[in-house]
């Protein structure tokens, strides 16, 4: 039998390889507000205090609850609260790799296990515009 | 002008549901008619067992490790080759109406162009910021869409919203509060996807995309070919067909599928005999993929069950092909009737009892695997009647269709054209067909290749967390049509299984250039 591993909430993880300094992608998705610039199909939001509430291209508010922001290393961490998940925790990770080379880490731990996979696919196109913007910054 | 193509699809549909392939539940007169009148093929196999990787086939005429949506919730590239594309550029209309599928369906973010279309509630994208690159969405130039049930804003849920909204909440609900495939049961039997629909049947999605699909011929000029891909939803489940339909095929009338063990000691024994996942989904203790209800556990589906969805699944398939007739009508009333070549089939089938399992998954046999394939072209060509015993894929359709159009068929698509009879499959070395399967969903991998020849029906399990790439499956199609004695490990075919296994690596290592692999974006 092969053995397997414990798999008891969806956990997925999409990361980018960034030509830009750590400081400058941190720059781009440390501010709360700032989302809507690089998640694709989150078109607003608003945020209060550590309660930030987005709402998608299809028109769906979602409040979320910002957990951590640390410049220190560089990590954000946030959880949607909406009553349709019993867990979520997305963790934006940026992570020097050279001066002018980062990697860029979503990772996207949800209950139910469907909706952690809804999350992580706009995870991608995120880290998508995420780069996009971080290399367009210069020096 | 040339041949116009009328390109029938439905979803999750056996090969014996039809009365002409010996299907005893359901009356399927005007498919029936047109097989008489055309090409019939017994062994028509798709690319893959699911939605998106199969119909993303249809499309490109690649298979999905070319295409790179190799499993449901990976969308097809929007740069991938395109057989409406070519046809439009031949001077083509092009419609697509019904389910497409090529873009996942959950879609929270508005990402793809199916759901935003769907949303903005057009039909037609020769806008700029819409895939401006090709002027329309894949090469259609038209696009309507429903899906299974009412859901999510596709054009169907559109219409029912606005003009029948009270008749919604009589519709199963596909999906359960976490996204899950519903398990919930309905009917007189409890069976998972069953509800009795008290929806108007001329309000049903399958009448609905035969009425949108006469608006639109109605609208094509007489001195323009169309290609036009009808698609429907069904028979796929939820099983709620309009209940005023129901008493068509009386469940308790229905006799047990011919390869349904009733002996729960005898199903599991079968079980046993095949690769492990086959068991472990009975019995309650893997769910390797999202396509079945994950709630949902094989072992507790009852004789009563089987005979009951197979009785709905029977009404819709009639439902479709008396909707198909209705489309034929009014071909005929445009005075098209002998002008027209019309090709039906199905992404990939679906279980209904075989084995003691319902739905689909990593499961390679002739339930999932053998479909309906019928093509009558166009009476103007006097066409001769035949039926095909030789395998043939659905990777063959684009190049099929750019044929009836009088293209040749572009580098890119991997399927010839489809042969019009055994001899010429002979003289084409139509000898043997390709399946793959591809998951990875929370943690278990599974990976599937399978080779079906006229004689043989050989499965490969690849390394993944299920299988250790040790596992495999091996049916004599002649002695065992029901794929019922695995014989892998059997000593006196060893060359076969080694002349099968060879084939799989040609397959494998074909030459050709492959997309990337896409990204798993959603579940469906």
């Amino acid at each position: 039998m092969v053995p397997r591993e414990v798999v008891n909430v969806a956990s997925l993880r999409h990361e980018r390889r960034i030509a830009a300094t750590a400081d400058v992608v941190w720059d781009v998705v440390r501010r709360p507000e700032s989302i809507p610039t690089w998640f694709p199909g989150i078109v607003s939001c608003t945020v209060e205090g550590d309660v930030r509430v987005i709402t998608t291209a299809t028109g769906m508010e979602i409040p979320e609850k910002i957990m951590t922001i640390d410049s220190t290393i560089r990590r954000f961490a946030y959880r949607v609260t909406a009553p349709l998940y019993t867990f979520h925790l997305g963790v934006i990770d940026v992570i020097e790799i050279g001066q002018f080379d980062s990697l860029c880490v979503y990772s996207t731990t949800a209950e139910p296990d469907t909706l952690a996979l809804l999350i992580a696919g706009g995870t991608v196109g995120a880290l998508e515009e995420i780069q996009r913007l971080a290399e367009a910054v210069k020096g | 002008m040339g041949r116009r193509i009328l390109f029938i699809t439905t979803d999750q549909q056996r090969y014996d549901t039809l009365g002409v392939n010996g299907g005893q539940l359901s009356r399927t007169p005007v498919l029936d008619k047109l097989a008489a009148q055309g090409i019939r093929y017994e062994r028509c196999q798709p690319t893959s067992v699911v939605c998106m990787p199969s119909r993303s086939s249809m499309l490109t005429g690649q298979f999905p490790s070319t295409h790179g949506a190799w499993m449901n919730g990976v969308p097809l590239a929007i740069d991938a080759p395109s057989v409406a594309e070519n046809l439009h550029d031949a001077g083509y209309a092009t419609a697509l109406i019904g389910k497409a599928h090529f873009e996942p369906f959950m879609d929270p973010f508005g990402l793809y162009a199916e759901n935003a279309l769907a949303n903005l509630g057009i039909p037609t994208i020769e806008q700029d910021w819409f895939d401006g690159r090709r002027g329309v969405h894949r090469g259609f130039d038209y696009l309507e869409f429903a899906t299974h049930g009412v859901m999510g804003p596709l054009h169907y849920a559109k219409y029912m919203n606005e003009h029948h909204a009270d008749a919604i909440s009589g519709f199963y609900q596909v999906v359960d509060h976490s996204l899950n495939v519903n398990a919930a049961g309905g009917g007189d039997t409890g069976a998972p996807q069953v509800k009795f629909n008290p929806v108007p049947r001329e309000w049903y999605h399958t009448d609905w995309v035969a009425d949108r699909t006469i608006r639109w011929l109605e609208e094509q000029r007489d001195d323009r070919d169309w290609f036009c891909w009808m698609s429907f939803p069904d028979p796929h489940h939820p099983w709620d067909p309009p209940k005023s339909e129901i008493a068509r095929v009386p469940w308790r009338e229905v006799p047990l599928p011919v390869n349904y063990p009733e002996s729960a000691s005898e199903r599991e024994a079968l079980l046993d005999a095949k690769a492990r996942h086959w068991r472990e989904w009975y019995d309650g203790r893997v769910v390797s993929n999202y396509e079945a209800p994950a709630k949902w556990v094989p072992s507790t589906l009852t004789s009563d069950q089987v005979r009951e969805v197979n009785a709905l699944n029977a009404v819709e398939v009639e439902l479709i092909d008396e909707a198909i007739g209705r489309v034929l009508k009014s071909i005929e009333a445009k005075g098209w009737g002998d002008d027209v070549d019309v090709i039906f089939t199905s992404d990939h089938g679906e279980l209904q009892g075989d084995f003691g399992l319902l739905f689909k998954g990593p499961y390679h046999v002739d339930g999932l695997m053998r479909l309906p394939l019928i093509w009558r072209p166009a009476l103007s060509t006097k066409p001769e009647p035949s039926v095909v015993r030789a395998p043939v894929s659905l990777v063959s359709l684009a190049a099929t269709f750019l044929d009836v159009a009088g293209k040749p068929a572009p580098s890119w698509a991997e399927g010839a054209v489809l042969p019009s009879s055994d001899d010429e499959a002979k003289a084409r070395s139509f000898d043997a067909t390709f399946t793959e399967w591809d998951s990875s969903f929370f943690g278990i991998d599974v990976h599937v290749r399978t080779v079906v020849t006229e004689d043989y029906l050989y499965t490969e399990y690849l390394p993944g967390t299920m299988h250790d790439g040790s596992e495999g499956e091996l049916y004599v199609l002649g002695d065992d049509p029901l794929q019922r004695v695995n014989r892998f490990d059997d000593p006196a075919l060893a060359s076969v299984r080694a002349t099968l296994a060879e084939q799989l690596a040609g397959h494998e290592h074909r030459p050709g250039e492959r997309a990337t692999p896409g990204i798993l974006m959603a579940p469906v």
